[in-house]
């Protein structure tokens, strides 16, 4: 992402930049990816026991480091009742580690929208490894598969699966999308949270496979939307920073949500004003926000970012939170190039999540 | 006849309603630090204005912001453990982790951790360990520990390990006051874990407060029960008020709008409640107010026990009014002059431009000297007072959460800026009196149940589930001394949870019904309300 590249770019997290981190990571979970405030607790709580995280830019990976993602799996609103045990998040790394035989160099963030933003910066904390500045999507999405690893040919397993009660799984699949239906069922059987380490690569794989400096990019815009700091029109200057534009300013008047499967799927309701006064707009999300529209056109779909912002502060606002009366800016910003290639549309597209839609992506967007 | 009883931070207000709700007399009093010299004065002084017999009042009901005021002035808090059950799991996370240190230090804060707790769909994660509970009493003991707060995981999912923890603790520290989670909180551990500390560390104080209201009324010569309000609206028992004292929080802005709809005769409205520096907007529901969906932090402590949903703009009396030469944009507010304006504003005096002089200028309030302010261009006045309506009027309309049109009641010093109909909303209606509205939204005799538990919807079976949780709200409602026949079910509420299979739906509903009032009822004969008021 250009934008990127645009941000300082961090060395190092400490406590503020853990909170910098947990706004703009909401920003990129556009609508879902759990509320990061949980891992923001725990990253500070890291910290404070082992001090800062060292943050290695992409760029600098050497090409024989080893590096292990970690995460948290299932359902953010389990693990903000059933939090991690001490050394879970740590453990994850570990029991993969053991399993590869091999020594880690670095730990690597698979999603930096939402929760899973701060969960690596716990266990590198914990494990006194540095942190990559940069994820496997740029943004949220449900699905283990759905990084663009999985385009660039690395593996999802072997991977670790741990929970609290010190059970893990260690799983070998034959393909992403057999690993995210396996780490699943076994993340319900553990309680519905579970720490898991996937993934593993070299220096090399993750320069080509992730995306680079998503963390000081969510740290940037976290600071852009320090509370008291912020200008007339925040959601203007997010979409600035994220190379995005505010496609409509609107006010939700209904919404609708469907019990489905493990997924909030749903539809907001938007009454739009300025450029789209009298007009309805309409947000479909299945956790994340999907497909943005108006009576008559696709305005923006997935993979690109759909950010529903409260046009007063620029918080984002997730798909549970949203209600009647909420004024929101609606920003969208390219995805990762990556991800508007044929294979990433049907990794990630509106039909991967059972749209009929083409995706409509953001023009002017170098590919 | 009830009596009404608001003790607020500067004044306490009470009323003597009949039979039939209309106010039989009003008085207002300055707040006392001991509560129960205020209460007396302000029994004495209905009395004084009209005579009635103490054996003919029915009930007393009282709200209170003291326990509130003792959490933010961290003053008179007990020393305080927090036992949460759920080893291995939690342990990232330990007890008031996010406090200000400030506060862990006033209600000296200790934090164990101990096995037990429940998985979301109702499974253990760990077993109950007695002994390992017997140490940390021990543990408790040794410093001094004089009230407990215990919080296991997914306990709003099963009540068991809370209920058990609490049986050996009362065993080994007899003298100990136990709150349990379950009974104050809702999903989201550590918030309801806050919570349920800073409950805790007020159970002296609230015994203290009880005893005073007891032997306040009793020395008035009225042996009626006492009931608390609640943040919600409703009333509790005193012997749940000595159990629950955060449920008393925010009483005071609820008693408020209850007030304000009561004595404008409409129940689902927007109140607003126009100060010196803000506007402050709530919605009620059928009388009660709407609830904050999110984490409300109290003191700095972030919680999830259930507050009213308020949202302040920065308009009031005090507002500094800007601009508006040669047709350019009016500003009114968000700085205001506050407790200054007799000084500061033209009206008074001064040499400052503010929203009352507006108010003044426009013929709308008769506030200090008029002809100061008779110079003023018509022009900015209109366009001044179209910005306060239009600011309000989006307040309102954020609060709303349906398109229909919505019942505006405005209350407080600064409602003369509002105009009689706001855009989008409707009438605005003035409630007079609204001097005791505190008082009479106490008096207001409602008592409720509620459900909020993560259900299991199998398909297909989302109605029997939806009826069970109605059922079981309305119960509760019975329990808390609800006449059965006029409960009703005030929301519904279903949430399905993200990222969790199985149809895992959050499924919360209230139901409120009209507090039980046997004549001659006694609180001593009374039996406390059962302790499960929430699922």
């Amino acid at each position: 992402m250009s934008s990127a590249t645009a941000s300082r770019q961090l060395r190092q997290v400490g406590l503020d930049e853990v909170r910098a981190i947990s706004r703009g990571a909401a920003v990129l979970g556009t609508g879902g990816g759990g509320d990061p405030h949980i891992g923001a607790l725990m990253a500070a709580a890291a910290i404070r026991a082992h001090g800062p995280v060292a943050l290695t830019p992409l760029a600098e990976l050497p090409d024989d480091a080893v590096v292990l993602p970690v995460a948290m799996m299932g359902a953010p609103t389990v693990m903000v009742e059933k939090i991690p045990s001490a050394d879970q998040v740590g453990r994850a790394v570990d029991v993969l580690t053991r399993h590869l035989g091999l020594r880690v160099t670095h730990v690597a963030c698979i999603e930096a929208g939402g929760v899973n933003s701060l969960v690596p910066v716990a266990a590198a904390a914990e494990l006194g490894l540095p942190l990559v500045d940069g994820d496997g999507m740029g943004r949220a999405f449900p699905e283990l598969q759905q990084v663009l690893l999985t385009l660039t040919g690395v593996r999802a397993t072997p991977m670790a699966v741990v929970d609290e009660k010190g059970n893990c799984a260690v799983l070998d699949a034959v393909d992403n999308r057999w690993a995210e239906r396996l780490a699943r069922s076994v993340t319900i059987d553990m309680g519905c949270s579970a720490m898991i380490s996937n993934y593993a690569m070299d220096g090399s794989a993750a320069r080509r496979g992730l995306v680079p400096g998503t963390l000081s990019l969510a740290a940037s815009l976290g600071a852009l939307l320090e509370p008291g700091t912020t200008g007339d029109d925040p959601a203007a200057a997010v979409a600035e920073h994220l190379g995005g534009r505010v496609v409509a300013r609107a006010k939700v008047v209904d919404v609708e949500r469907r019990t489905t499967t493990g997924f909030a799927r749903g539809t907001a309701v938007l009454e739009g004003s300025e450029e789209h006064a009298g007009s309805t707009l309409t947000v479909d999300f299945q956790n994340e926000n999907l497909v943005l529209r108006t009576p008559d056109r696709v305005l923006a779909t997935a993979p690109d970012l759909i950010c529903l912002l409260d046009t007063a502060t620029g918080a984002a606002i997730t798909t549970e939170a949203l209600r009647f009366g909420h004024r929101v800016s609606a920003v969208v910003a390219p995805c990762d190039p990556r991800w508007r290639t044929p294979e990433g549309l049907a990794l990630a597209g509106p039909s991967a999540f059972g749209y009929p839609d083409d995706a409509v992506l953001l023009e002017g967007v170098p590919a | 006849m009830r009596i009404g009883i608001d003790v607020g931070g500067t004044n306490t207000d009470a009323v003597l309603l009949g039979d039939d709700d209309a106010v039989l007399a009003a008085v207002k009093s300055p707040t006392t630090s001991d509560v129960s010299s205020g209460i007396t004065a302000s029994l004495a002084a209905l009395q004084g204005v009209r005579a009635f017999d103490p054996a003919g009042v029915r009930a007393v009901m009282i709200g209170t912001t003291h326990f509130i005021n003792a959490l933010v002035e961290a003053r008179r808090l007990a020393p305080t453990a927090a036992l949460r059950l759920g080893l291995p799991a939690t342990a990232a996370l330990p007890p008031m982790v996010d406090w200000p240190q400030r506060l862990v230090t006033a209600v000296s804060g200790r934090a164990y951790l101990a096995h037990g707790g429940h998985e979301f769909d109702g499974r253990t994660i760990s077993e109950l360990d007695p002994d390992e509970l017997r140490r940390h009493a021990a543990d408790m003991a040794a410093h001094g520990v004089r009230s407990v707060a215990i919080t296991s995981v997914f306990s709003p999912v099963n009540t068991e390990f809370e209920l058990r923890a609490a049986e050996v603790l009362a065993e080994e520290l007899p003298d100990v006051a136990i709150s349990l989670s379950h009974q104050i909180g809702r999903i989201g551990l550590l918030e309801r874990e806050n919570a349920t500390v800073v409950n805790a560390a007020l159970r002296e104080l609230a015994s203290d407060i009880v005893g005073g209201l007891f032997s306040a009324v009793a020395g008035a010569g009225i042996d009626a029960p006492i009931y608390l309000s609640q943040n919600d609206g409703t009333l509790m028992d005193v012997e749940h008020a000595r159990r629950y004292p955060v449920s008393t929080f925010a009483s005071g802005p609820t008693n408020s709008m209850r007030g304000a709809a009561v004595l404008s005769g409409v129940t689902t409205c927007a109140v607003v409640d126009v100060g010196g520096t803000t506007s402050d907007v709530g919605v009620l529901n059928r009388g009660f107010p709407r609830e904050a969906t999110t984490e409300v932090s109290v003191a700095g402590i972030r919680t999830n026990f259930r507050m009213p949903d308020v949202l302040s703009i920065g308009i009031g009396g005090g507002s500094l009014v800007r601009g508006g030469s040669d047709g350019g944009p009016v500003a009114v507010g968000p700085d205001s002059v506050g407790y200054r304006l007799t000084e500061r504003a033209l009206v008074f005096g001064g040499d400052t431009l503010t929203a009352t002089d507006i108010a003044v200028a426009a013929g709308r309030a008769d506030i200090g000297d008029a002809s100061l302010v008779a110079h003023l261009d018509r022009d900015l006045v209109r366009a001044a007072l179209a910005r306060i309506a239009a600011d309000v009027a989006d307040a309102v309309d954020r609060m709303r959460t349906s398109s229909q049109p919505l019942p505006v009641v405005a209350v407080g010093g600064g409602s003369v800026l509002l105009p009689d109909h706001l855009a989008g909303s409707g009438e605005v209606l003035r409630p007079e009196n609204f001097a005791v509205a505190n008082a009479i939204g106490a008096a207001i005799a409602q008592v409720g149940g509620e459900v909020d538990r993560v259900f299991t919807i199998e398909p297909g079976r989302r109605g029997d589930v939806l009826e069970a949780a109605r059922a079981e709200a309305v119960e509760r409602a019975v329990a808390n001394g609800a006449v059965p026949s006029s409960v009703e079910v005030l929301e519904i509420d279903e949430v399905p949870l993200p990222y969790l299979p199985g149809g895992a739906t959050r499924i919360r509903v209230k139901a409120v019904g009209d507090l039980s009032l046997a004549p001659g009822a006694s609180s001593e004969r009374r039996q406390p309300a059962a302790a499960g008021s929430r699922a």
